[in-house]
């Protein structure tokens, strides 16, 4: 007989696993950590057949993918970052109203000219011209800026990858823009960057999504209760 | 569906057609240096290519097409003029799922470089693939990219305009945006007429683009500002030309009747094309001529194009090609040389005589 428990998979530290645990308090479950404060172990009360495991929020899509967890709560950019086609991969079942972020693309400030997508491929026609390559854009978030900029229509870019301090890469002459997440903006205007004023690629926030791969056999009552206790439709899968 | 064997078995049997009609056969590495793929067609293609990497040569790609190495091969050392055959995997990434999403599979194709007669070398390239095809109930599409190329340079704008408009035929939603702001339907955003009222960031300079590449794209603005605006008949012509859809033997009348004069010197290379079709027996009446094909999905033709394709709108063409001029020359480092070809997609072409 297969496992019988719904697995929930959680980010395992910091603010969105105190606010995911607070999301689920708010709605009668109780989730906790077990154990000392090392250990990756949790317990859920006030909801039957649901096992917690706690996870690096970055994990969570791939598990989901994979069907190892029928549950689990991360950004909704890294789902559509690591996932390809991810809502077949998975659905969303309720966004959560906290990490909130968004993907935008960002130039120099001391660029006067350019406010736009519009003016950002003109530039970037005018760059790779003069100088005889692409305009690099430096990101982690390759997918979703990639697909982007090709749907925006935007020509004669590169993306270079940089996995952290992405703002720097400009004054260190290894990209000419960057897309990255932002929530003030404070980090950018540090760096001497301004958002595109139509850069807008993402706005992600913590989302409650189901898993289409793991195995709901005899746990989808289990999901319609659980759906229910917590307020959201439960999903086609 | 055809199994591997089948689909090999096909694209044999199609190369030696090919090799028939006079084709040298060659065969592309399998590996592919990556640059001069990704200088071509930007991170366009590092979607759709499985990218990998050479300790001593470097980035290197699967084989998306055979075109770009053929090209590459001919202009290194191909004697003119001269037919290319070639047949065997390619490899595309897919981020999508669906029936006919093969990320790995047979195509077999022909690929013609002569300059003495473009629009014989489009009708010889054009029947070859339609003699291959004939049992297959197929419809053809045929269109041709110099038109809408020939229409923006027709425009009675800046030349500054016309480039980038011309830029920008392969990526229809920045072209209409562009057309629209080049015409005056869509307002100056707020920024665009502070930058050339003369507001200037405070911010101190950072990066490799430098204030002088910056003074030089202000300038062209202010250029562009004073510009009268694309008439806007012109821009009803260019987008009845874009949309333009008829059977092929009526495409010269309706192509004249939108009334762009730079378009006839083009519009008579049809009409030479189609005459060209006709004597070798391929009725233009039964083509279908749109004006817009190729422009999304076939970015490298720049002339002549044409698709076979199945009923089924969720089946890939059988058979695409076209003609890409542009694509040899910037190959060709300072040579160039007419090309037309195309390619079949074996495996859906077995799986469509096995329907039969």
């Amino acid at each position: 007989m297969s496992d019988p428990m719904i697995k929930l998979g959680v980010p395992s530290k910091g603010r969105l696993m105190e606010k995911t645990f607070e999301w689920f308090a708010e709605r009668e479950i109780t989730l906790k950590r077990t154990g000392s404060e090392r250990e990756y172990a949790g317990a859920v009360e006030g909801a039957d057949g649901v096992a917690l495991v706690l996870l690096s929020a970055g994990e969570i899509p791939r598990e989901l993918a994979a069907g190892r967890i029928h549950l689990g709560i991360t950004g909704s950019d890294l789902v559509r970052e690591k996932l390809a086609d991810w809502d077949s991969q998975v659905a969303a079942l309720a966004p959560m109203g906290f990490g909130h972020a968004d993907l935008i693309i960002a130039v120099p400030s001391c660029w006067s000219d350019v406010d736009s997508l519009e003016d950002l491929d003109a530039a970037a026609h005018r760059f790779r011209a003069t100088h005889g390559f692409r305009l690099r854009i430096a990101t982690k978030y390759h997918r979703l800026v990639r697909e982007f900029l090709i749907r925006e229509g935007v020509a004669d870019w590169q993306l270079v990858d940089s996995q952290g301090a992405t703002e720097g890469t400009i004054a260190n002459l290894t990209a000419e823009a960057v897309a990255d997440i932002t929530s003030s903006g404070e980090t950018l205007r540090a760096n001497h960057l301004k958002i595109l004023s139509d850069g807008l690629i993402h706005q992600s926030q913590a989302t409650l999504f189901a898993s289409r791969a793991a195995d709901w056999n005899g746990k989808q009552m289990r999901l319609g209760d659980l759906a229910k206790q917590l307020g959201v439709a439960a999903p086609e899968l | 569906m055809a199994d591997k064997a089948q689909s090999r078995a096909m694209a044999a049997r199609l190369l030696e057609a090919f090799r028939a009609a006079g084709a040298l056969e060659v065969t592309p590495d399998i590996l592919q240096p990556a640059e001069a793929l990704l200088d071509l067609y930007g991170e366009d293609i590092r979607a759709r290519a499985y990218v990998t990497a050479d300790p001593l040569r470097g980035e290197m790609m699967l084989r998306p097409d055979f075109t770009v190495p053929v090209v590459q091969e001919h202009m290194a050392n191909g004697a003119e003029p001269a037919r290319y055959a070639y047949a065997g995997e390619v490899f595309r990434r897919q981020d999508h799922r669906g029936p006919a999403r093969s990320n790995e599979y047979f195509q077999a194709g022909f690929e013609l470089f002569d300059r003495t007669d473009p629009e014989a070398a489009d009708a010889e390239v054009f029947a070859l693939f339609e003699g291959l095809l004939a049992k297959l109930d197929l419809t053809a599409t045929i269109g041709d990219m110099g038109l809408l190329r020939a229409a923006v340079d027709g425009l009675d704008t800046l030349p500054e305009r016309k480039a980038a408009l011309a830029r920008h035929i392969w990526r229809p939603r920045r072209f209409q945006h562009l057309l629209a702001r080049y015409s005056g339907q869509i307002p100056v955003p707020q920024a665009r007429a502070d930058l050339l009222a003369g507001t200037r960031s405070e911010a101190p300079w950072i990066g490799l683009r430098t204030p002088e590449e910056m003074e030089t794209r202000i300038a062209a603005l202010h250029a562009d500002a004073e510009a009268p605006p694309i008439a806007a008949a012109d821009v009803v012509a260019l987008n009845a030309l874009a949309e333009l859809r008829c059977p092929a033997d009526r495409a010269p009348d309706a192509l004249r009747a939108l009334g762009i004069g730079t378009l006839e010197p083009a519009i008579a290379r049809l009409e030479r094309r189609l005459e060209a079709l006709a004597a070798r027996g391929i009725d233009p009446a039964a083509l279908r001529f749109d004006a817009g094909h190729g422009r999304s999905t076939m970015e490298y033709y720049d002339g002549f194009v044409f698709t076979f394709s199945a009923a089924d709108p969720a089946l890939p063409p059988v058979c695409l090609g076209g003609r890409y001029d542009a694509l040899t020359r910037q190959l060709g480092q300072g040579r160039e040389i007419p090309a037309v070809g195309a390619v079949i997609r074996a495996g859906l072409m077995a799986d469509l005589e096995a329907r039969k």
